[in-house]
């Protein structure tokens, strides 16, 4: 595998070379530097003159440019952050399944074709050349295409990585399929921008864990890639921000990475603060000290030509002013991967105080709402508008579901307790009624009582259901206020009943007749907002998490 | 050479193969396209005749999404298990009527209800009455509640009720409201008081 990956990471440097060095390369060549390749060119001078040289030329810069990049898939969890090459198979994306695995625990394979047997720390995985399932620990998971052998090296299916890991890895993983980005376990870094309210021409980024990404201009554009960190969607991919300078960022993940890319009508300079949390951009003739001397580097767009009048400058982790390079991204290596000390914001696990819980997803559409609108649709925007919600006012929250995953109940309420957050709030959507309506857990019948510091499965809610009501109570105050209509009940709802922490359930239905208004970004947030509130006012009886 | 007579018969032969192959798609494609088997109306035992009892029906309304206590006369056996399955099949009536404030699927309905001592009751519904359910966290609470609180108001004793569909355990009625485990009779009773204000 070694030998594989160094071959692998050669090619990647031969692709990633800019068009600009190849270019450089062959007129240097060209002007005529002493040696043989001087002495080449004058003989082929000699019989076609430039015109061969310029053909030659044209036809090498034609071929690299139009090379596309090589896709490669990111990996974030607590253990490591990496990333690996995605191949292309029978018309689906492949990943190396063993190389996935390889970081986040013990791996081995055995292959004996047509069989390819894996084991990962104590599961089993049995795979079949050519099957579209597998047995794991004795029980069959669909693929989402045949399994494939190659050189020894299994590969399965990108788009099965969300049902496949879980198995494997005894918890949730969420593929971001589109963009190739595989967030293991609950990691997530989430940010909010804000106009500085004394400066409107400064925007500032806070972030829930140290980042680092790269920073790119382009006129008119500022971006922030982050390669490594598993930044996540904010509410709306596009926010505003009311501001003639900065009018607007956009959130978007491409090919491994997240990027924001920041508007603006000035030059800009980004300032990061000394934790890593906090990215500051502001007008460059602001920053008293990026007019040091070399305290600046002159902006790089992504094809790495220099931007005119814009301004880089970056602060490390360790306080001290560094001018940071140029900010071209750096070519991602395959299958490298970042020990969990390099990059601490990976490796430290936030402590959460909300988990909210987007339900349905996959094929679970939950309720069709219209013709065109699914209930699990409804339930992700709303989830990470009220994560945008309660991060603003300083809870620090998860969000479960944060794509189109399919989580069972007994992993969302397994997810929920391993991360000892404060409150679980589960979101819902409906298209009966109108208004907001909170539940708390029916509890079932059960005859097994908790058995010392063991909770019975069934009914773990119990120690935590006044809890849970009283933080419903909250909410519906707060949703009063709003005078959005509201009813409190208990539901036999799960996993509400499972969760050994304060746990509702939000159902939002439309506010009036039309059901169109239930995905309206307007009453999403005002639905959002008052549950906030409603959250933030009971903080302190919810207390912090065990 | 092939000989005359041998082509001739191979000919035959041939056209034979090729018309029962078209009679058979022929026949494969009446049989896809003639009628799938309904669900079987027929009646298995005779109706239920004699005097009428009044009892309580709990109804749900999705307009205003409560349960209402209603009265109603209905032809009642004297073995408790057939009552039970009469009071909830009337019940499943009502909601299969055009005008069902609470809609339930066509063809919905009660298989079996069974009473187990102490105080178990098992209520056993058809697959229509679940694969068509509406989805929806209240939509699906209050069909639980609705026949819950029917079979426990008109038969005391019953503590705790298991809900299956066609005599096996579901996880969900329809993506929300939990079936995996007994309800318990008494925080069923104070959904209902809940359920029965729109507050």
């Amino acid at each position: 595998m070694r030998s594989i990956n160094r071959s692998r990471k050669s090619r990647g440097w031969m692709i990633g070379r800019s068009t600009g060095e190849l270019l450089t390369a062959a007129v240097t060549a060209r002007s005529g530097t002493p040696g043989n390749g001087h002495q080449d060119l004058r003989v082929l001078c000699g019989f076609r003159g430039k015109w061969v040289v310029g053909i030659l030329l044209f036809f090498a810069v034609l071929l690299v440019s139009g090379a596309a990049p090589e896709k490669h898939l990111s990996i974030y969890s607590t253990a490591a952050n990496y990333s690996l090459p995605v191949v292309q198979r029978q018309g689906r994306d492949y990943v190396a399944l063993l190389e996935l695995l390889d970081p986040l625990g013990t791996v081995s394979a055995k292959s004996a074709p047509p069989r390819w047997r894996l084991h990962f720390n104590n599961v089993l995985g049995d795979f079949t050349v050519g099957q579209s399932h597998a047995r794991i620990q004795g029980r069959d998971t669909e693929l989402a295409g045949k399994f494939l052998l190659e050189n020894g090296r299994g590969l399965v299916p990108l788009a099965s990585l969300n049902s496949l890991l879980p198995h494997f890895l005894g918890g949730p993983a969420t593929l971001h399929q589109e963009s190739a980005r595989l967030f293991i376990g609950g990691i997530a870094t989430h940010f909010t921008a804000s106009v500085s309210p004394d400066d409107p021409s400064r925007l500032i980024f806070r972030f829930t864990a140290p980042v680092n990404p790269s920073v790119a201009t382009e006129p008119g554009k500022l971006r922030l890639t982050f390669n490594r960190e598993p930044l996540t969607a904010p509410a709306s991919p596009t926010l505003t921000f009311g501001s003639k300078t900065i009018p607007s960022a956009t959130y978007s993940e491409n090919n491994g990475a997240a990027a924001i890319t920041v508007t603006t009508t000035l030059s800009l300079l980004a300032s990061f603060s000394p934790d890593g949390r906090t990215i500051t951009l502001a007008p460059a003739k602001s920053q008293p000290a990026a007019s040091a001397p070399g305290a600046t580097a002159p902006g790089v767009n992504a094809q790495g030509v220099s931007a005119q009048g814009v301004n880089v400058q970056g602060v490390n982790a360790h306080g001290a002013t560094a001018t940071r390079p140029p900010a071209a991204a750096p070519a991602q290596s395959n299958a490298t991967v970042q020990s969990p000390a390099a990059i601490p914001s990976a490796s430290a696990p936030r402590r959460y105080f909300a988990i909210v819980d987007a339900s349905h997803g996959g094929d679970d559409r939950g309720e069709a709402l219209s013709s065109t609108l699914a209930e699990k649709d409804v339930t992700v925007a709303f989830a990470r508008r009220l994560r945008q919600e309660l991060e603003n006012r300083g809870i620090p929250t998860l969000v479960l579901r944060d794509s189109d995953a399919d989580l069972s109940l007994d992993d969302r309420a397994f997810f929920a307790n391993t991360t000892h957050a404060a409150v679980y709030i589960a979101l819902h959507a409906a298209s009966n009624g109108h208004g907001v309506r909170l539940y708390t857990a029916l509890l079932p019948y059960s005859g097994d009582d908790d058995r010392g510091p063991f909770y019975s499965w069934t009914t773990a809610q119990s120690s935590s259901i006044s809890l849970s009501q009283a933080a419903a109570a909250s909410v519906a105050a707060e949703l009063k206020k709003q005078q959005v209509a509201v009813r409190t009940l208990t539901a036999p709802l799960r996993p509400l009943n499972n969760i050994v922490t304060a746990a509702i359930a939000v159902e939002v239905a439309p506010p009036g007749s039309d059901l169109s208004q239930l995905a309206s970004p307007e009453y999403q947030q005002l639905v959002a907002g008052a549950v906030a509130n409603g959250i933030a006012a009971i903080r302190a009886q919810l207390g912090a998490a065990p | 050479m092939i000989p005359r007579h041998f082509f001739i018969a191979v000919s035959v032969l041939l056209l034979a193969v090729l018309g029962m192959s078209l009679y058979a798609w022929h026949m494969r494609g009446r049989a896809a396209i003639g009628p799938v088997a309904s669900i079987d109306t027929r009646p298995v035992v005779p109706p239920v005749a004699g005097p009428t009892e009044q009892v309580t029906l709990f109804v749900a309304y999705d307009d205003i999404g409560v349960l209402h206590a209603q009265s109603a006369r209905i032809p009642l056996p004297s073995v408790r298990q057939q009552r039970a399955e009469e009071l909830l099949r009337a019940l499943v009536a009502l909601y299969l009527d055009k005008s069902s404030p609470h809609p339930l699927p066509p063809g919905a309905d009660i298989r079996n209800v069974y009473l187990v001592d102490p105080g178990l009751a098992v209520i056993d519904v058809n697959a229509a009455f679940a694969d068509g359910h509406r989805s929806g966290v209240l939509t699906e609470e209050l069909t639980v509640a609705s026949l819950i609180q029917t079979l426990a108001a008109n038969l005391p004793g019953i503590l705790k009720v298991k809900i299956l569909v066609e005599g096996k355990q579901r996880e969900t009625l329809a993506g929300h409201a939990d079936l995996s485990g007994f309800f318990d009779v008494s925080a069923i009773n104070q959904l209902t008081t809940q359920l029965q204000s729109t507050q």
